[in-house]
């Protein structure tokens, strides 16, 4: 896949709360199929097709024993995605803490202003 | 106060969630006089907004500018009121200069207050998925780093958020 079409895969992927689940799951160490689908309401085949758009992003990966397969997060890609929304995130909140300060300040001046 | 998500929803937006502990009337007041966005929408450190102009009547435009005081920089964006609702409710398209992705956005503002405490939604809507990927690829020009440890945070906090 190319570049871009790799990370439009990546966001959809993780536009999901499901699929952000499984992968924040996955982030404590590798699970079968089966316990992926046990803390949700899900059918086995359901949790399938998460795990195969996951699988076409790249986020995660199958492990190589034959019975298990068990799914594996790929920490690479997925710190691709969330450090360009990471970057963005910082410079907004940078804006949003000057904010709040001048709320504080406005806050207190708020019968001048209304005067 | 609390701290901001994005998130990406569908093809195209791209979503800000913010808490601030005010009145709505106070971010609303906070993002349309331009004596009060000067104070707080400057970016990166070392940058100032010598220009903020505001039409705020459905039609009207706006524009901002941005300069680095040290090398001397110039950024400057600007749009057109689409929606007026005060004080919850703006809708506008916004524009950089020298944009560096196709087509224009359309930000959509949204304040609800509960509790004299105000939640703030931004969404951003690009002309296209690659609009919006060449955006979030800018933010890589600046910052530091986020490590590893910070990525499962925002993992589970969105995974809790989400169950």
């Amino acid at each position: 896949m190319q570049a871009a079409h790799r990370l439009d895969a990546v966001f959809a992927a993780l536009a999901d709360p499901t699929r952000r689940a499984i992968l924040a799951r996955l982030a404590t160490g590798h699970a079968s199929v089966t316990e992926l689908a046990r803390p949700f309401a899900m059918s086995q085949p359901a949790i399938s097709k998460h795990l195969r758009v996951l699988e076409h992003a790249g986020l995660i990966a199958r492990g190589r024993q034959a019975q298990r397969r068990p799914r594996r997060l790929v920490p690479a890609r997925l710190g691709e995605a969330t450090r360009w929304l990471e970057r963005y995130r910082r410079l907004w909140e940078g804006n949003y803490r000057r904010l709040d300060a001048l709320l504080e300040d406005l806050k207190a001046r708020e019968t001048t202003w209304e005067a | 106060m609390g701290s901001l998500r994005i998130t990406t929803a569908g093809d195209r937006d791209l979503v800000m969630t913010r808490v601030f502990d005010a009145p709505r009337k106070l971010v609303w007041d906070a993002h349309t006089k331009p004596e009060l966005i000067k104070r707080w929408l400057l970016g990166p450190p070392g940058w100032s907004m010598p220009v903020c102009e505001i039409d705020l009547r459905v039609g009207g435009a706006y524009r901002y500018v941005w300069r680095h005081d040290a090398k001397g920089d110039v950024m400057g964006m600007g749009g057109v009121y689409r929606e007026i609702q005060a004080p919850e409710r703006i809708v506008a398209t916004e524009k950089f200069d020298d944009a560096w992705y196709p087509g224009e956005a359309i930000g959509t503002l949204v304040l609800t207050e509960q509790g004299g405490r105000t939640t703030l939604t931004n969404t951003l809507r690009y002309e296209s998925r690659e609009a919006r990927e060449a955006v979030l690829k800018s933010g890589m020009e600046s910052g530091v780093e986020a490590g590893y440890n910070r990525l499962v945070d925002v993992l589970a906090e969105t995974a809790g958020a989400a169950s």
